[in-house]
């Protein structure tokens, strides 16, 4: 139903499979290519003035912009409802580009403290050395938000759906302390996905996604993404000179004036991918459009799996408690009711009686799910954080992140839910031996 | 910042259309987004004549600068406007004088009340947007750099025009 918010634009599959991917236009290949390329020729030195100049579109050289990428960077701004995107190399170099276009040495933010361990780490301590500094709240109380603001505050950073304890963001009322605020949202829409919940609808100003996870979906491309709205106006305020004021790298052009809506898109590629360099490879870009191409088959299944697994879980007697929130003693059903109607995804932690040992157990006895540090395969995945991916933060953090000793994690894949069950029902039995 | 809503089809149609351009504060600075939209219309084929008084009677991209549309001696098809929404309404009264067919005003520029009077003398009316971005975006051109094109099309990309 609401695959279609607007009845004069194409259905979110019909984007899925074709956004952004027309036909080759020299070839006429109907699957789009690999460019396996790093330089385009210019027509004469005046063409290559203007394309470095930023005054005509076109190809210079893969680290500002490939065609095998940009048709990805145009599928994923479409599924996302967005005016463009910008791929990185991973997640974690998306959020590193997109913070990177907003702030300024000695800048803050304010940022959910329920996030994917790894970006409580980029953000409390890698960013501080770029004196950025990021302020944590409880996101279960959208005022924290706006009691956390400062002047030097650029942004405010939340996960829809948060790695991995299920939290779902309150996002309308965080995108109205953000307005208000005259800063970005930020929105890492990675384990929801646009097919299940669109951040922009509710008032979010970037997307930001690690396509390694469900948008690839296949385990086997780091990607990630950056995408804007193209709402947000960055002359409001002085806040974002990087937008706002002349370009000294570009003899003094102005993104936000040259490039409309579309500016942050182009200033990610032309300032940060050019000097940071974090790059998307062509063959990674080509292997995560296919994946986008069956995302909402593969999130329907996904949905599907886990809320079988998260029922059965509940109902085991070594589980003390299960996050999913789609189950109705979930603190964030009625969130997830509203901002992911269609499932609260395909990620969620349980608790065992047992404790740090019987995690230990639980992840080394799996037979067909794997134990490994990732998520959003098509294979599922199992994961005690405490003593792997969340080793690094102090056990203060790790209750704030919401992933205690007795924690385990689950990425639900799309094999038989059945499957999945008997392989968690037997590494149970196995836990609970002497 | 919401955009007015223009079928594909309109903008497909005007810039198919349209010849000659007059671009109303068009900049001698090679780096003004003026000067980057005049430079991109002429190499894609349309002639772009610069009004802007205070470089009238120089050179802009080997086109004479003229201080008002009314001394262009040339026949316009579309105006071009790069001024702030105020300094519009005496732009459009000049556009209908001249026999212009089209008035299109730049990003950041709208007043519905000229565009009001200019549709009432038969001009056809863009706001808000860059004809360099939307033919861009309808050649697909704009999708290199990951923007959304809203394009959905399994032909090959052929361009308007060259
Ligand atoms: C929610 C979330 N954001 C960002 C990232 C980082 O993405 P990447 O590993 O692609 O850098 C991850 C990775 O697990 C994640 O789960």
């Amino acid at each position: 139903m609401s695959d279609r918010p607007n009845p004069k634009e194409p259905g979110f599959s019909t984007l899925a499979v074709h956004a952004g991917a027309t036909p080759d236009s020299t070839t006429g290949a109907r699957a789009t290519p690999i460019y396996q390329t790093v330089g385009y020729v210019f027509d004469d030195a005046d063409q290559a003035a203007s394309l470095y100049n930023l005054q005509t579109f076109g190809y210079v050289y893969s680290r500002l912009g490939n065609p095998t990428v940009s048709v990805l960077e145009e599928r994923i701004a479409a599924l996302e409802g967005g005016r463009g995107a910008t791929a990185t190399a991973s997640g974690h170099a998306a959020q590193l580009v997109a913070f990177f276009a907003l702030m300024q040495p000695g800048d803050e933010f304010v940022a959910s403290k329920r996030l994917y361990g790894g970006s409580i780490t980029q953000f409390a301590l890698t960013f501080k050395k770029f004196d950025w500094r990021v302020h944590f709240v409880d996101p279960d109380r959208p005022e924290n938000f706006r009691e956390a603001l400062t002047p030097r505050c650029k942004a405010i950073f939340v996960e829809s759906l948060a790695n991995p304890g299920g939290a779902v963001a309150d996002l309308e009322p965080i995108a109205e302390i953000a307005k208000k605020a005259g800063v970005p949202l930020i929105v890492d829409n990675t384990l929801a996905t646009p097919y299940l919940c669109r951040p922009f609808d509710w008032g979010a100003d970037i997307v930001v996604h690690s396509m390694t996870k469900y948008l690839g979906g296949h385990g086997n491309s780091l990607g990630g993404a950056i995408v804007e709205s193209g709402r947000f106006d960055w002359f409001a305020s002085d806040k974002f000179p990087a937008l706002s004021k002349p370009e000294p790298a570009y003899h003094g052009l102005t993104f936000a004036e040259t490039f409309g809506d579309f500016a942050l898109t182009m200033q990610t590629k032309a300032v940060g991918l050019r000097d940071l360099g974090p790059a998307l490879s062509p063959f990674n870009a080509f292997l995560i459009l296919m994946g986008t191409e069956t995302l909402p088959l593969r999130m329907q299944k996904h949905a599907e799996n886990a809320r079988a697994v998260a029922e059965f879980l509940a109902g085991h007697p070594q589980v003390g408690w299960v996050s999913y929130a789609g189950l109705e003693t979930s603190p964030y059903h009625q969130l997830a009711r509203k901002y992911l109607p269609k499932g609260p995804g395909a990620l969620f932690t349980f608790g065992l009686k047992g404790g740090f040992e019987a995690g230990v157990r639980v992840v080394e006895s799996v037979e067909m799910i794997s134990h490994l540090a990732n998520i959003g395969d098509t294979r599922s995945l199992i994961l005690h954080p405490a003593s792997t991916t969340h080793r690094q933060l102090s056990e203060e953090e790790r209750i704030a992140a919401g992933v205690g000793p007795e924690v385990v994690r689950i990425s639900v894949g799309i094999e038989d839910a059945d499957d999945v069950i008997a392989d968690l029902d037997q590494a149970l039995a196995a836990a609970a031996r002497p | 910042m919401e955009q007015d809503h223009y079928p594909d089809a309109l903008l497909r149609r005007i810039l198919r259309e349209v010849r000659t351009i007059a671009m109303v504060g068009a900049s001698p600075d090679w780096n003004r987004p003026s000067y980057f939209a005049m430079k991109y219309l002429q190499i894609k084929g349309y002639r772009v004549i610069p009004v802007n008084p205070k470089a009238a009677g120089t050179e802009i991209l080997g086109e004479r600068v003229y201080a008002s549309l009314k001394e262009i001696p040339d026949k316009v098809d579309m105006v071009d406007i790069f001024r702030a929404s105020a300094a519009v309404p005496p732009i459009v009264e000049d556009a209908i004088a001249i026999g212009a067919k089209v008035v299109w005003m730049q990003i950041g520029v709208r007043h519905d009340e000229a565009a009001r009077r200019a549709e009432a003398a038969g001009l056809t009316v863009v706001m808000n947007r860059c004809p360099k971005i939307e033919y861009g975006r309808l050649n697909r051109e704009l999708s290199w750099g990951g923007v959304n094109s809203r394009i959905i099309s399994s032909r090959r990309r052929l361009e308007a025009r060259r």
